[in-house]
């Protein structure tokens, strides 16, 4: 009887390893000279992501019910921060750069005091929750060409793109995220999403150089209502677009407001009333 | 059924799996230590420790994101903690808690535990004043100390850690009181804290995780020669000032502390007098094997030799005389396995070394003591949920105080019976089971052996004193 006892724990424990976690496959991760291990992978998450996460990678960790944003489901392969275009899967880079960089505004941290080897280790254990990993590949990522040079033309085209375009439906007049759709917004999940507020923002979701900005208005921001512009809009218009975001920042020193500055240049408000054109 | 209900299901299946396993695991060493251990000491307080689930509970981290296997951080606990208890991801601030959230949490460890001292001094029975040497050993359950932790953040890049503690009979101290300003001109490098504190060993004593009165502090960082009188410790909370600054990815680092001379003590017992600390530290990448770290360590400090006095209390501490200690260190990965290596040198002023006031003559013959010690300590984490521990300390004067009688006895104030006086060897070995992993709370099974030699001090015969103590332990802390 006691054994039989014994027996039914042991087998109760060494199932239980297994069904913890998913089986590890073969998918290993490569950026750079770095090659990414899922079974080391495997370990990083169960210290670092679970809790989060979950222990199936679906976003519903023990502590996901308290958290706003929800953490990302990674059984869906829906990611926000891509190189590649809308409805791609990412590189192995952008995730890692994810991971790096963490989100603001999120219960994600940076990881960068991991080392390489550790992250790249956890991009490829993420990427076994989905089979998509398996049957689709990366998208191809995005050509960013040179920036064109900030000047009152471009932020002025800029401001008409805005206007336009209708980024202020949601982002609002002055950017501060309050656009008359704002409240309405959700995510793929049906969760509510707030805009970006350029005016109190210091850092973007997705990197902060003018390049990264660049890169989200042609890939978009998956699982979000933040869609591609890639065949909307011509990348000299991008850029231009670019330059004048960043006078929405007002508690951010950058060329683009110094130039407004020094110019003595004002821009009209943006109309809510009026849907495209000045 | 929600997968919620069956992972909560699973995880009260696993947790008593696990204490199960504890348990079996638990009894084969506690016999074989049982045999081994010999002897006795002094009860252990154990305060000061660092843990605080309230951190993991603000930001939904479990246990292990910050403790390689707790209360030992890991590199990212450490950049936690350099970035004044924040993470940088715009929700440090108290005003993204809950009104409700207190950033609290408690410390204390129920266990049973066996001391022995092979050649302790007692009481002569038939001679009031005499002392006698004998073997004494003791056993039973009993309490650790309690750490009240309190830390977080007031605003962002303002933080503070306030640690009420109560050694083992509820009789509190502060342990930790500071506040942190943070970044200041929007630079890692630029961190000011003021208080009482930790000094910044990079091993730090108040994240050791061995528990045991012989094995719960570094004997290196404690130790001074046999008759100095100097009370300063490395390993204690000391009040002052604290410049510290680091890289982003906190893989460089320093601090600079400028310290009242009195081991953290309050009320300005000493008087007067400053201390230095100073300390640097490099990390880099090893492949995959993990981040490496060495770095360097000094303290230049003065302690006083003797006291102006007022209703027979303390006033003003007089005759302050200099110590010094100064090492190196690495910590190395290779995966699973951590070694800890340290190099310390120390030394005091002649006065302190014999303990003798300044104001009187030394002893013919007398010296500044300086000694030499190592560390090792290894561990070997299986998985965020068992970690194996093993230490090895060892400490030799390299001049004594006092000259070496030729007949080898120890007369306090004239003469030491060797070169190998005082001298230590201690060895400790354990492991932590942590039954679950979350962010609400932490619990460790801990079962530990420690043993600790010291050259020719038995207060009778001369000859060595080794002193041992058996834990076990529910460590537990929400």
């Amino acid at each position: 009887m006691k054994t039989n006892l014994y027996k039914s724990l042991f087998a109760v424990a060494f199932l239980a390893g297994f069904v913890a976690l998913p089986a590890v496959r073969a998918q290993e991760a490569a950026v750079g000279k770095l090659t990414g291990h899922p079974d080391q992978g495997k370990q990083l998450y169960r210290r670092y992501c679970i809790g989060c996460h979950g222990p199936r990678g679906d976003g519903a960790g023990e502590n996901a019910p308290y958290i706003d944003p929800k953490p990302r489901n990674f059984t869906q392969a829906t990611f926000k921060c891509r190189s590649t275009p809308t409805g791609s899967l990412p590189l192995d880079s952008d995730l890692y750069s994810s991971i790096g960089r963490g989100f603001d505004n999120s219960n994600m941290p940076s990881w960068a005091p991991l080392t390489d080897q550790e992250r790249i280790n956890l991009v490829a254990f993420i990427k076994t929750f989905s089979p998509r990993w398996k049957n689709d590949k990366p998208g191809t990522p995005v050509t960013i060409p040179a920036e064109t040079p900030v000047t009152v033309q471009s932020i002025q085209h800029g401001h008409d793109l805005f206007q336009k375009l209708e980024c202020w439906k949601c982002h609002g007049p002055e950017g501060r995220g309050d656009g008359p759709s704002a409240a309405t917004l959700t995510d793929s999940n049906d969760q509510p999403i707030r805009p970006y507020n350029f005016a109190e923002g210091s850092r973007f979701k997705c990197g902060s150089s003018n390049q990264d900005i660049y890169r989200i208005f042609m890939t978009g921001v998956d699982g979000t209502p933040m869609p591609s512009f890639a065949d909307v809009i011509q990348p000299n218009d991008a850029w231009d677009l670019v330059h004048f975001l960043r006078t929405l920042q007002i508690n951010r020193e950058g060329p683009e407001r110094a130039l407004l500055k020094s110019s003595g240049t004002k821009l009209s408000p943006i109309q809510p009333s009026s849907g495209g054109g000045r | 059924m929600s997968d919620l209900v069956r992972g909560q299901r699973f995880a009260k299946k696993n947790a008593v799996l696990g204490c199960l396993a504890s348990f079996v695991v638990s009894i084969a060493p506690f016999f074989m230590f049982a045999i081994l251990s010999c002897s006795t000491t002094q009860a252990a307080p154990l305060t000061g420790l660092r843990l605080i689930p309230a951190f993991a509970r603000k930001y939904g981290l479990p246990c292990s994101a910050c403790h390689e296997a707790w209360p030992k951080l890991n590199a990212f606990g450490q950049t936690f903690k350099d970035n004044g208890y924040q993470l940088g991801n715009d929700r440090d601030a108290p005003i993204w808690q809950q009104p409700a959230y207190w950033p609290i949490a408690m410390r204390i460890t129920p266990n049973w535990h066996r001391e022995s001292v092979d050649r302790n001094f007692v009481d002569d029975p038939n001679n009031p004043g005499a002392i006698l040497e004998q073997k004494t050993t003791t056993h039973g359950f009993d309490l650790s100390g309690l750490d009240i932790l309190t830390g977080g953040t007031l605003a962002n890049n303002i933080s503070f850690l306030l640690v009420p503690s109560a050694d083992n009979t509820g009789a509190f101290h502060f342990e930790s009181a500071w506040v942190r300003f943070d970044n200041l001109l929007h630079s890692p490098y630029l961190n000011i804290k003021v208080g009482k504190f930790e000094l910044d060993n990079l091993l730090s004593e108040k994240r050791i995780l061995t528990l045991s009165d012989q094995g719960g502090l570094y004997q290196l960082y404690h130790f001074v020669p046999v008759g100095d009188s100097n009370i300063f410790g490395l390993g204690d909370n000391q009040l002052g000032a604290e410049l510290m600054g680091h890289s982003k990815n906190d893989r460089t680092r320093y601090s600079a502390a400028l310290l009242s001379s009195n081991d953290g003590n309050v009320s300005v017992p000493n008087g007067h007098g400053y201390d230095a600390f100073l300390t640097a530290s490099q990390a880099f990448q090893a492949g995959g094997l993990g981040l490496q770290r060495v770095g360097v360590f000094a303290y230049f400090g003065r302690s006083p030799t003797y006291y102006l006095t007022q209703d027979g209390a303390q006033l003003d501490g007089l005759g302050q005389k200099s110590f010094y200690r100064a090492g190196f260190l690495g910590m190395w990965y290779i995966k699973k396995l951590d070694v800890t290596t340290l190099y310390m040198h120390g030394g005091e002023n002649a006065f302190l070394g014999t303990g003798t006031a300044a104001n009187q003559p030394l002893p013919l013959g007398a010296r500044s003591p300086q000694w030499n010690g190592a560390l090792i300590e290894s561990h070997f984490t299986v998985n965020p949920q068992f970690i194996l521990i093993n230490r090895y300390e060892f400490i030799r004067m390299s001049q004594q105080a006092l000259p070496i009688d030729p007949t080898n006895v120890f007369i306090p104030g004239v003469s030491v019976p060797s070169s190998d006086f005082g001298n230590i060897d201690s060895l400790t070995f354990g492991y932590r089971y942590y039954p679950f992993m979350h962010s609400r709370a932490g619990f460790a099974f801990h079962n530990e052996y420690a043993i600790v030699r010291q050259k020719k001090v038995a207060p009778v015969t001369g000859l060595d004193v080794t002193s041992s103590s058996l834990f076990l332990g529910f460590d537990f802390i929400f």
